[in-house]
Order: C-alpha cells, then sequence, then structure tokens
C-alpha cells in the first residue's frame, strides 16, 4: 500500500467510525423525534445540518469545475443556489415552522383541504428527490473506485450500509447529528487545500481575496492581477476571456438563476430541516447560519475554479505561444497528470507528432487558422473533465497526501449527507403522507415508526439499486430536480402564505400546469425521460433548440413558476373560495405566537 | 389580537419583505447580470466589479439580508406583541 492509500484508508475509517458512533447515539424514539429531530435542535447547529444537507457531491466535487472551464458564465450557480435561501427564510420558513407539520405535503394537504393534493405534492417530492439522490449515489460509487481500489458496486454497498444505519436507527435525529460532523469534514476538506493554492499563486491565504490579488510568479509579484493574468492566458489560447464569458445569454443567465433560486427554495428536504427548531424566531435566523456555512464553501469555491484552470493552463503551456519549447513535452508530463489519465478522465492523443501537448480552442476558428501556422493539428487535450479540478487540486499544487485523503472523505461526506436528507424527505412522505394521511389514518405511533424505517430501508434500496443501473434520465438530475420542485412546490407553498384566496382547484391546476410546461420542454429538448432518439424539436414550427426566447432546457423551472403562479391564481378567480376555516389557517401562519413543536395531529 | 392589528403587523412584514427582496435583486440580478459590463470597468483590488458582485458580492449581500431580516421581524413580533414569549 502505499503512503496515499494508508492516509486515505484512514482518514476515511475514521469519519465512517464517528458517523456510526453518533448514530448509536442519537437513536429515535418516538415519530416527532425520527421525522424532525423531536423539533429541539439549535438553530446554529440546524445551520449547519442544513449546509451539509444541501451541499452535495454535485457542489463539492462538480461546481468548481463548472466555474473553471465556465468562467463567469457559472456565476448562475453561485447566485442560484445562495439566493434561494433569501426566498427560504423570507418567504417559506418562518410560516411553514408556525405551521408546525412534519412534511411539506402534509402542508399543501391541509391548506389546499384536499387529499388530491396532497398526493401531487408526494409524488412531486419523491420525483425530484429520488433523481436527486441518484447523483450523490454515482458519487460515492466513483469516490470509492478512484480512491481506495474498491469495485464501484462495493463502494456503493457500503455507503449505502453508512446510511441505512443511521438514518433507519435515528431517522432525522441521527440525520441532523450526522450532518453537522459531515460538514465539519467537508468544509475542512475543500478550504485547506484552497488555502495553500491562494497562497502559492498569490502569496494571500484568504481565497476570497486571493482571487482579487495579484499573480505571483516564482515567490516574485508579477505586478499582475490573478484575473487579468487567467484572462491573457486563456484567451493567448483562443479560449473565451474568463471573467466575461456568459452561459447562453444574459436572459438565459437571468431566468437560470432565478430557476435555481426557486428551485433551491422549493427543494423538500431542505425545507424540512427548519421543522426541526423549536421556534418561529429560530427558523429565521437558522437560514440565515445556513448560509452563513454554505457560503465559505460557495465564496471560496470561485477562487478554486480559477486558480484550478490557472494551474491547469500553465502546467502545459509552459512558454510563449507558438514556440517549439512553449508546449510541455508529453514525456515530462507531471504524476497527477499519469495518473488521471489511467482513469480515461483526461486524455492525451498527438495530432501532429511532436511529443509536446497543444491544448486550445480548435472551436475557434480565428485561433485555429494561427494554429495551423504554429504546425499544430488540433486541440490534443481531447478529454478534460471538468469534475477532476477540485480531486486533482491537491495532487497539482503538490500538497501532501493527507490533504488528498481530506478532500476524499470530504467528498463522501457531501454525498453522505446529502443523500440521507433526501432519503428522510421519501420515507416521510410515504409513511406520514402516504401511510398514515391516505391509507391507515388510525395506525398507532409506533407503528408509523415501524412504517418509517422500512420506509427509510426501501429508499435506500431503491436508491442503491438505481445507482447500481442508473436509468437514462440521471443525467438530466439537475434539470428534474430543479425544475419540478421549482414550477410545482414552491408556487403552492408560497401562494398557501400570501394568497388567502387561493383554493384547492387552483393549487391542483396551477401545480399540474406549472410541472408539464416544464418537462414537455426539457422532454423536447433530451427525449421523453430523457430516453435517447424520443426528442421532439420542431424547428421547421419555429421549435429549435432552446426555442423559447433562447432559454436553456435547465433553466426552465422559473417558466414553469410562472405558469404555475398565473393558472393557479386566475383558476382560484373563477371557482369558490377556500372555507373560512382555511383562511383563518392562513392568518394563523402569518402570527408566530402559539408555535409549538412539530406534531403529526 | 384584533383583526386591525393583524393587519397591520402584516402589513409592515410586506413592507420590509418588498425592500428586502429589492436589493435581493438589484444586486444579484441587476448587478450580477443585467449591468455586469458596466459595471466591469470598475476595479476594486484585482477584482472587475460585476464579476465580483455575480461571484462574491451578491452571496455577501444575501447573507446580510436574511440577518437584518430576522432581527427586524423580532422586532415586529415585540411591536404588535404577536411573539413566541
Amino acid at each position: 500500500m502505499t503512503a496515499l492509500e494508508i492516509w486515505t484508508y484512514g482518514v476515511v475509517g475514521a469519519t465512517f467510525a464517528l458517523y456510526i458512533g453518533i448514530a448509536i447515539w442519537a437513536r429515535a424514539g418516538t415519530t416527532g423525534e425520527f421525522y424532525v429531530a423531536g423539533g429541539g435542535i439549535h438553530p446554529v447547529a440546524n445551520g449547519m445540518a442544513t449546509a451539509a444537507d444541501w451541499m452535495s457531491a454535485a457542489s463539492f466535487i462538480s461546481m468548481a469545475g463548472l466555474i473553471a472551464f465556465n468562467g463567469y458564465g457559472a456565476s448562475v450557480f453561485l447566485m442560484g443556489w445562495t439566493g434561494g435561501y433569501v426566498l427560504l427564510a423570507l418567504l417559506l420558513a418562518p410560516y411553514l415552522r408556525k405551521f408546525g407539520k412534519f412534511t411539506v405535503p402534509e402542508f399543501i394537504g391541509d391548506r389546499y383541504y384536499s387529499q388530491s393534493a396532497r398526493i401531487v405534492a408526494v409524488v412531486c417530492l419523491i420525483l425530484a428527490s429520488i433523481t436527486y439522490v441518484i447523483g450523490q449515489m454515482k458519487g460515492i460509487g466513483v469516490a470509492f473506485s478512484r480512491f481506495l481500489e474498491v469495485p464501484y458496486e462495493v463502494g456503493l454497498y457500503i455507503g449505502m450500509g453508512i446510511v441505512a444505519i443511521y438514518a433507519i436507527l435515528g431517522g432525522m435525529k441521527g440525520i441532523t447529528y450526522t450532518q453537522i460532523a459531515q460538514y465539519v469534514v467537508l468544509i475542512c476538506a475543500y478550504t485547506v487545500p484552497a488555502i495553500f493554492i491562494s497562497l502559492n499563486l498569490t502569496g494571500n491565504p484568504i481565497p476570497q481575496l486571493g482571487l482579487g490579488g495579484g499573480y505571483v510568479e516564482g515567490g516574485a509579484a508579477t505586478g499582475m492581477s490573478l484575473l487579468d493574468k487567467l484572462d491573457q492566458v486563456v484567451t493567448e489560447l483562443g479560449f473565451k476571456e474568463y471573467t466575461t464569458q456568459v452561459m447562453g445569454s444574459s436572459l438565459n443567465m437571468f431566468v437560470y438563476t432565478l430557476s435555481l433560486m426557486i428551485g433551491t427554495a422549493g427543494l423538500p428536504h431542505v425545507i424540512i430541516r427548519f421543522f426541526t427548531v423549536p421556534k418561529v424566531r429560530d427558523a429565521r435566523f437558522s437560514a440565515g447560519w445556513a448560509l452563513v456555512f454554505i457560503a465559505l464553501l460557495y465564496t471560496t469555491a470561485p477562487a478554486v475554479g480559477a486558480m484550478a484552470r490557472l494551474n491547469l493552463m500553465e502546467t502545459i503551456q509552459i512558454g510563449p505561444v507558438g514556440t517549439e519549447e512553449g508546449n510541455l513535452a508529453y514525456d515530462e508530463r507531471p504524476n497527477w497528470f499519469k495518473k488521471w489519465e489511467e482513469t480515461g478522465l483526461l486524455k492525451f492523443e498527438d495530432k501532429n507528432g511532436d511529443g509536446r501537448i497543444q491544448y486550445y480552442n480548435d472551436a475557434n476558428p480565428e485561433f485555429a487558422a494561427k494554429a495551423e501556422s504554429f504546425g499544430w493539428q488540433g486541440n490534443e487535450m481531447v478529454k478534460v473533465d471538468r469534475d477532476i479540478m477540485v480531486l486533482a487540486n491537491p495532487e497539482i499544487a503538490g500538497l501532501p497526501a493527507w490533504v488528498v485523503a481530506l478532500v476524499v472523505a470530504g467528498g463522501l461526506a457531501a454525498a453522505l449527507s446529502t443523500a440521507a436528507g433526501l432519503l428522510l424527505a421519501i420515507s416521510s412522505a410515504i409513511s406520514h403522507d402516504l401511510l398514515k394521511g391516505v391509507i391507515m389514518p388510525k395506525i398507532s405511533e409506533k407503528n408509523e415508526l415501524m412504517a418509517g424505517r422500512l420506509a427509510m430501508l426501501l429508499a435506500i434500496l431503491a436508491a442503491g439499486y438505481l445507482g447500481m443501473n442508473p436509468p437514462g434520465f440521471a443525467a438530466g438530475t439537475v434539470a428534474i430536480a430543479f425544475g419540478l420542485a421549482a414550477s410545482s412546490i414552491f408556487p403552492a407553498l408560497m401562494l398557501g402564505i400570501f394568497a388567502k384566496k387561493v383554493n384547492n382547484t387552483g393549487a391542483i391546476a396551477g401545480m399540474v400546469a406549472g410541472i408539464t410546461v416544464t418537462l414537455l420542454y426539457v422532454f423536447q429538448h433530451k427525449g421523453i425521460f430523457f430516453v435517447k432518439g424520443t426528442e421532439f424539436l420542431m424547428p421547421e414550427l419555429g421549435m429549435g433548440a432552446n426555442w423559447f426566447l433562447g432559454i436553456s432546457p435547465n433553466a426552465f423551472g422559473a417558466v414553469g413558476a410562472l405558469v404555475n403562479f398565473v393558472v393557479a391564481i386566475l383558476v382560484a378567480k373563477v371557482t369558490a373560495p377556500p372555507p373560512e376555516h382555511i383562511q383563518h389557517l392562513v392568518e394563523d401562519v402569518r402570527v408566530p405566537r402559539g408555535a409549538g413543536a412539530a406534531t403529526g395531529h | 389580537m384584533t383583526p386591525d392589528k393583524r393587519s397591520d403587523y402584516w402589513k409592515a412584514n410586506l413592507r420590509l419583505l418588498t425592500i428586502l427582496l429589492i436589493i435581493w435583486f438589484v444586486v444579484s440580478y441587476g448587478f450580477g447580470i443585467l449591468l455586469v459590463e458596466p459595471l466591469n470597468a470598475i476595479q476594486i483590488g484585482g477584482y472587475p466589479l460585476g464579476f465580483w458582485f455575480a461571484q462574491q458580492g451578491s452571496i455577501y449581500t444575501f447573507l446580510v439580508l436574511i440577518f437584518v431580516y430576522a432581527t427586524s421581524m423580532n422586532k415586529l413580533d415585540q411591536k404588535f406583541d404577536v411573539g413566541e414569549d
């Protein structure tokens, strides 16, 4: 075993032992503890748990890579995935906490006095959560197979086993305390390498300042800012300028950001975390604390992305562009390069046979012509997977083995914590909303708790199965999960609090219309249920790719949400207003006084 | 609590929400997206200002907004005597 392997097994093993220890200590004895951790979580602790719940394998591993290769365009993820917390804190969390029940569909069912509304909400919740959880399961399997040299399947089984122990025993209570531990692991794993890299490149240990700092080369200041340097390096090779490249168009970025914000605020596994704090006042502050802990990672990510991109470019383009010695000889490539080549995530092809690596943008016709005059015959880095940016970062920066091991444990913590939160949202929707709410209203608390544990086990098995055999739609996870949450759940919740007159028919019509419009647009681009070959874009009718105002399918949730709002309000206007007691319920939800602990009655 | 007082409390809440959401919108969609080009002409440190708002500034502002909201609502709860204790 190499030193790196020993470190990795050691650190990952220690974190897993910690999670199991917490599971044994924090067992759930009542449905209240199983669904909402007994409602006694301190707002700061809940903020930390929410941050881990929210930050998934995608935030931890993929986001910095997205930023590295999309530059300014990736701001949609940074703003979208944080700005949603403002909506959550101001428009939903305190009121839903005051309502004081266990699940999101339960609020929708009660507020719209309709079992059908509750079932529609359960369906949306399960669809959104399942697609989301597949990505986490894949992340766990990949982390194991790449760093611990165990097969993907075995990694997945280990991950499922760990989640099963603390989620089945402890429910929300066990999940909350493990999420707090997982947050600490993941934030250390993310920031430690970032600090070293920032120090290397700018002399400033704080990445947030380093990104705006001066570029340092070989220990001496260059008089140039890091971002200017990066802009220069990428444009010299025909890539778009880092600080100004947009994603699609300004309008697309606008709508995309809005979709992610609304979607974030509407994701049930995040909302239910706010049912665990004692008071309405705590729910308000807790959302702020959640964002503090999230912002620690989200403000570091732009620095990690930009610095990783610069390191990558400078590793390959070692001298002036166009000179022979300007490009790294393939035989002299560093060790991390070789290691990632083995995984197939980094691929080199010596197109002009000169034994040197040319990495540039051959899709830029102007620069491609210039490159030809250098004797270059196409971009030779035929594959640079953006997910490797965070994982390879410590090695690129030459950091010791324990830092690499910490990053692996961090990635696993991010995936496990999010998976557990999603699985709880799914199992509580099954045992509390479907079983107790619809099928067996007279079920005893003891049996409901048992049913909750059973539902959790089934959800874990289903997630594991889907992680093992990812269906075609796994690739569309982001589009579906955020699109569904944005177009169905968020508008129903917000109208439920802010529009007293919206009734059951309006809410159901709105949710169905919102989801339908969003799904149709996504399926039109990506195939019906993401089955290849069933796309139905109709360019002859003016419905080509991104036909609606140039908006990409991933960004369409905001349009779906708008449709939901409009349909719900219009339908409610022409149908009977909600009964008196429902209007009183809404007035009651708007005022903090009288909030008890969350209950299921 | 009288219905009048209840509706005053709600109106005060909505006013606060409106102000905070306008700031939320201006900082992210305004400074970070729509006005990013003109703002990029200004530099703070090594950051073009528009880029800074999109990747750093908007997130810091969101934080401040939530804490201002939580604190102001506590005060409103006390003023209208609708708090939890």
